[in-house]
């Protein structure tokens, strides 16, 4: 089978189209490469709709924990700590059990112990728990005089807040949240790892890299190639991140205008 | 384990539950929390040593010993670690049965790798096919530990590089002035002050590493989310003394709650210890602590 053949075949081989049976002997290169790219897809899905649904998520939640109302206060605090606090993949497994045990007595939960919703869920819970922290620690460091300013200017309550308050919390927090971006797509690997049954072998990246490693007992090749295909996608988040921020801070002075710190923490 | 407990079947209730809590598997699942702890307890320090190790080969002047520092530093940035975990494992056994089939039978005639096969002659195995079962376990774990190690070293590398990077330049520059070698600079002034800037870094590194744990099930080794699993799945009356439906939710609640727990506690205590270690520093933490108290 030639190269392009191959791509024709597993191209979309996460998604369920194409050949059905993986290949089983003599593997190529070329077949590496198309396989454990073809379940890069599905890392791009769980990373990129997490972090949209998230994002508007994290801001009631940084929202919320600022708030005066204690009830709101207090939940938002639960939640972020609930999040925050425990392993993802011990919340992976739980949830998957959780939706299993549901889907016996409503079947409301069927499509939630399948992974492209269940774990959406679960990813997307957990991003929204450590962005809404990295935006609440932005919104207590809102310059004084900003929020003075916008009183002088007679802008209150929403109007404030979208005007003033908001635009300056994303300003202040988008480095951070860069960072938490490229560990939401990091954690994504972590899905089909985690009581998630890949459905038909379509699974993401490191499904395919695995079952690579485990066939040919040579870990040296799917694995530098998964390595490969994550880097440059971390590439494409900086980049889209950085032109963000770019936007963000548009209105400063040039001096002032700081470009996206690459030399990011490893750890959130 | 207790008295009543001889017939199950007649049992109901608490005293059926206090029964089911404590049946042998149970008490696999209570020390498989030791082998998380273990796990921390021999990882946080060796990982701190890599760290250390790495940062200082990142700061060399010796360019070769400085690219590969930094390249040590930078592999983990851009790569999830669970990938690191699944290569890693493999990698350290095939490559300490090569060094072993090279030092112990270097006249070996077929080629290691065949195809999809690694093979090394019998000698090499490792560890070998006659060894008692806790051998096989330990191996596993020690594995386990080098991979959490190598991977969460690069991390406080990081770490360490930067509080390195933090310490006042005026420090060092004393320090010359006073005859220092680099050497010297290194070991009597910057090192004993580095610790304070890396704290922060490495108590969230903590809390990484903890909440890194159940990565271990993935690594072959029997911890509380391989009991969890095993212990929770339904059973009929046929093969347990314990029927029970499909309990592997309660069972990751109750593991969750147990990391939650762990968390917490990790995180007074760590409070704790910042507080103590910025008293009198000339920082702005220990700045607020002085104003504090006055």
């Amino acid at each position: 089978m030639s190269c392009f053949e191959t791509i024709q075949a597993y191209g979309l081989r996460s998604l369920g189209y194409g050949e059905r049976l993986l290949p089983r002997s003599d593997f190529t290169l070329c077949e590496q490469f198309t396989l454990i790219g073809s379940g890069m897809i599905w890392n791009v899905y769980f990373g990129t709709f997490a972090l949209i649904i998230g994002f508007f998520f994290a801001v009631a939640l940084a929202v919320g924990k600022n708030s005066d109302a204690r009830i709101l206060r207090k939940a938002s605090e639960w939640f972020i700590f609930l999040f925050r606090g425990s392993p993802l993949f011990i919340q992976f497994f739980f949830a998957y059990f959780t939706f299993v045990s549901l889907k016996g007595v409503t079947s409301f939960f069927d499509p939630f112990s399948s992974a492209w919703l269940g774990a959406l869920v679960v990813l997307f819970c957990n991003t929204a728990a450590y962005t809404g922290e990295i935006f609440y620690g932005a919104l207590l460091s809102i310059p004084k005089g900003d929020l003075e300013a916008a009183d002088a200017y007679g802008l209150a309550g929403w109007t404030r807040f979208k005007r003033v308050t908001f635009p300056t919390m994303m300003r202040l927090a988008w480095p951070a949240y860069t960072n938490e971006a490229i560990f939401l797509f990091h954690a994504t690997t972590l899905v089909f790892f985690s009581g998630f049954p890949a459905f038909k072998q379509q699974g993401d990246a490191l499904y395919y890299a695995n079952y690579f490693a485990d066939k040919t007992f040579n870990p040296f090749v799917p694995y530098p190639i998964l390595a490969g295909y994550f880097i440059l996608l971390t590439l494409v988040v900086i980049g889209l991140f950085g032109v963000a921020n770019q936007r963000l801070n548009r209105h400063l002075p040039r001096a002032a205008r700081k470009g996206l710190r690459l030399r990011m923490n490893l750890i959130r | 384990m207790f008295s009543y407990c001889t017939d199950p079947e007649t049992l109901s209730g608490l005293t059926w539950l206090s029964c089911y809590l404590t049946t042998g598997k149970h008490m696999a699942l209570y020390g498989s929390v030791f082998t998380v702890l273990l796990l921390l307890a021999i990882t946080a320090p060796v990982a701190l040593g890599f760290g250390f190790g790495g940062a200082m080969a990142a700061r060399s002047n010796f360019a070769p010993l400085s690219w590969l520092g930094k390249a040590y530093i930078a592999i983990v940035r851009g790569v999830p670690d669970i990938a690191f975990f699944l290569f890693f494992v493999i990698a350290l056994d095939q490559g300490l049965e090569w060094l072993t089939h090279q030092a112990v039978c270097p006249d070996w005639p077929d080629a290691i790798r065949q195809g999809n096969d690694f093979v090394v002659c019998p000698e090499a195995k490792l560890p070998s096919g006659r060894a008692p079962q806790y051998v096989h376990e330990a191996y596993g774990f020690s594995l386990a530990v080098l991979t959490f190690a190598i991977v969460f070293g690069a991390f406080a590398a990081n770490t360490i590089f930067g509080a390195m990077r933090a310490v006042p330049r005026a420090q060092m520059e004393t320090a010359e002035a006073y005859g220092m070698t680099r050497r010297q600079a290194f070991w009597r002034v910057m090192v004993p002050q580095m610790w304070v800037f890396a704290l922060p870094g490495l108590s969230n590194l903590w809390m990484v590493l903890i909440k890194a744990t159940p990565l271990l099930f993935l690594l072959g080794v029997e911890d509380i989310v391989y009991w969890a699993r095993e212990l929770g799945t339904s059973k009929t009356s046929r093969f347990s003394d314990y029927p029970h439906p499909d309990w592997r939710m309660w069972y990751f609640l109750a593991l969750l709650v147990f990391y939650l727990g762990f968390t917490k506690v990790s995180e007074v205590v760590l409070d704790r210890v910042m507080k103590r270690l910025t008293k009198g520093q000339a920082t702005a933490a220990g700045e607020a602590q002085r104003k504090a108290a006055a």
